[in-house]
């Protein structure tokens, strides 16, 4: 069956994502300040924090929604890519630190180190930063799945170890002599390619890239997804050893989307740093990537664009009820999870395809009803 | 009782296992079990629960690794020595016990996904659909009479239904040796005739061994039975020689 590249859900949420891409910079910037229509921007800078979010639940989803690997360790690769970025950030500071080295960050000159670290080497160019981006949660990832994957680790061990891994790497980040910066991590960021970090203009440009990375991130995946190579996800989530038995080496499958999926949630933990102003150990912590896995349940697995808004629906209500009723946020969430779990076990958008738009009997990304690919 | 050890022509052999043992924790699966099948040939398995012919499956296909013994393809692939993967790529299918279909695949995605295609994750990615694809799928589902429920998904299928499909699975592979796990269980007498009818279609031009309970089907197959008890061969012949085996009845017909 000829799968269409972009349903209508796809379009309107490319459509959602390129509005808001022009119409939050335009509220920000060309708008006055008094004006009812004006945008500040510390909102820029917290939806900009929503989209990267979206970013690292879609990558989740790619992996938990369509391959059924439920790793409890993306926020490792989030992190990974956001503290690539912070060091690119760190090396910009230059002279204008506390210590005024115009080589060693802060947190080195205190330490008394004489000289850079031969992981630091290379992050004054955002070039070679970008691409540790890239590479660094990719071959964590790689490596990880080598060895998990071949061994035929799967289930609830496979979760395990990704929960271990994170953790793991929580330990290791919060030690002063990694190099990262300890327990305070990396912060005091001043610019980004040139351009004053706070700056309206650097948040406004900031949302609109992580709404392209988003995006884009949701083409790659939908791409993924409506391949052969996306039906054999499938075959595997639904009967592992059956795909076996039919000549696909599953783990070479698995190796590749979790790769893919890895290297996804490091643009996002990258876009996320600059946003928020600090990179720390903190974001290893094994219950950040657990609240990924709710986003995606809560929005609804293996449908891509579902992971995407329950990663904003959550993120918006955690930014109200930690305002409102601080003490309460992690009760409400775990309440959310058990209702999602018992009353919509297929998230929100998992139910609205099935009670509204499609009929029972057809797949959800093969829908007779879509429109042909352009 | 070594069959293997009579036969002096061990490479004109579809399959040849000759003295395989398997142990769980000290349970002896498989005694030393030997076994040949020809170019062509169906062959019919039965045998008590705990026989061992699900894990003589599980050997030939990878899934387990025996502790002694050879397993021969074709006369030339040591299959003990091979992964499930690697074992399928050569030509052999299996049909689970259980109907084993991608239940949120189509049924024709199913067969798509089962179809003789490179199976390496950059080809499914980026690769093209053979120009023959849908013409090998339409005949597929008209051998499985499945043509009229191509869009539908396999999870809505009846238990007769995803039986066959499987069966259409096993043939888009287009396997040298079909392995069938009791492709009758749980069906109605119609189906099973139907079953039977479409095995014999298949194991014209394939080698096939089934593995049964229903002996009205195995009779109905018509084709040479293999009688395992214990972990080894017991008996094997036409079923009306074998079911009138004293040994055989007392361990397994006469219950």
């Amino acid at each position: 069956m000829q799968t269409s590249f972009l349903d209508k859900r796809g379009r309107v949420f490319l459509a959602v994502l390129a509005g808001a891409a022009t119409l939050v910079p335009l509220l920000s910037l060309a708008t006055p300040a008094g004006s009812a229509l004006h945008m500040p921007a510390y909102l820029v800078a917290l939806f900009g924090k929503y989209l990267c979010f979206a970013l690292l639940a879609l990558s989740l989803d790619l992996v938990w929604g369509y391959c059924g690997i439920l790793s409890l360790g993306h926020g490792a690769f989030f992190s990974l890519g956001g503290y690539a970025m912070g060091m690119y950030l760190m090396r910009q500071i230059g002279p204008r630190g506390v210590y005024a080295n115009p080589i060693l960050p802060d947190f080195m000159v205190f330490l008394n180190w004489k000289e850079l670290p031969i992981t630091w080497w290379g992050f004054n160019s955002f070039s070679y930063a970008m691409l540790m981006v890239l590479l660094v949660p990719g071959v964590l990832a790689f490596c990880f799945g080598w060895f998990a994957f071949r061994s035929r680790v799967t289930g609830v061990y496979l979760s395990i170890i990704t929960q271990a891994m994170t953790y793991a790497l929580l330990l290791a980040f919060f030690r002063n002599d990694m190099g990262f910066g300890g327990n305070n991590g990396l912060t005091d960021f001043k610019d980004l390619l040139g351009f004053n970090i706070q700056s309206d203009g650097m948040r406004a440009a900031l949302f609109s890239i992580s709404a392209i990375a988003l995006g884009v991130g949701y083409l790659i995946a939908r791409a993924v997804t409506v391949s052969k190579f996306g039906k054999v996800l499938i075959a595997i989530r639904d009967a592992e050893s059956r795909t076996r038995f039919i000549g696909y080496r599953v783990e070479t499958y698995k190796l590749v989307v979790f790769t893919l999926s890895a290297m996804m949630a490091g643009v996002a933990g990258a876009l996320y740093v600059p946003q928020v102003g600090i990179i720390n150990p903190s974001e290893f912590s094994p219950a950040n990537s657990i609240e990924a896995v709710i986003w995606v349940a809560v929005g609804g697995r293996g449908t891509l664009v579902g992971a995407a808004l329950g990663a904003v629906l959550v993120n918006f209500a955690k930014t109200w009820f930690t305002g409102a009723l601080p003490e309460l946020w992690l009760f409400a969430l775990g309440l959310l999870f058990i209702l999602v779990t018992l009353f919509l076990p297929k998230g929100i958008v998992g139910t609205l395809n099935e009670i509204t738009i499609w009929p029972r009997r057809n797949p959800p990304q093969a829908s007779p009803h879509a429109t042909p690919a352009e | 009782m070594s069959l293997a050890k009579d036969n002096p022509a061990l490479t004109s052999s579809v399959l040849y296992l000759d003295g395989v043992c398997v142990s769980f924790d000290g349970y002896k699966a498989l005694r030393g079990l030997s076994l040949t099948l020809e170019p062509g040939e169906m062959r019919a398995i039965i045998g008590p629960n705990g026989a061992g012919k699900t894990t003589m499956m599980d050997v030939i296909t990878g899934k387990t690794r025996p502790d002694e013994g050879e397993v021969y393809f074709g006369g030339l692939h040591e299959l003990t020595k091979l992964d499930e993967p690697s074992i399928a790529e050569l030509g052999v299918g299996r049909k689970f016990q259980k109907p084993t279909v991608f239940e949120s695949h189509t049924v024709e995605d199913n067969i798509l996904l089962a179809l003789k295609a490179p199976r390496g994750a950059f080809s499914t990615l980026f690769g093209k659909a053979a120009a023959d694809q849908s013409e090998r799928i339409d005949r597929i589902l008209a051998t499985t009479r499945l043509t009229d429920h191509r869009a539908r998904m396999a999870a809505d299928l009846s238990h007769g239904q995803k039986q066959w499909l499987e069966i259409g699975m096993l043939l888009a592979q287009d396997p040298k040796l079909l392995l069938v796990d009791e492709p009758v269980a749980g069906m109605t007498d119609a189906e099973t005739a139907q079953t039977a009818e479409l095995l014999r279609e298949i194991a014209k031009d394939h080698s096939v061994v089934v593995v049964e309970h229903d002996m009205t089907f195995v009779r109905d197959l018509g084709v040479k039975v293999t009688v395992l008890h214990e972990g080894a061969v017991l008996a094997e012949g036409p079923l009306d020689v074998v079911s009138a085996d004293p040994r055989v009845i007392e361990v397994y017909l006469g219950r």
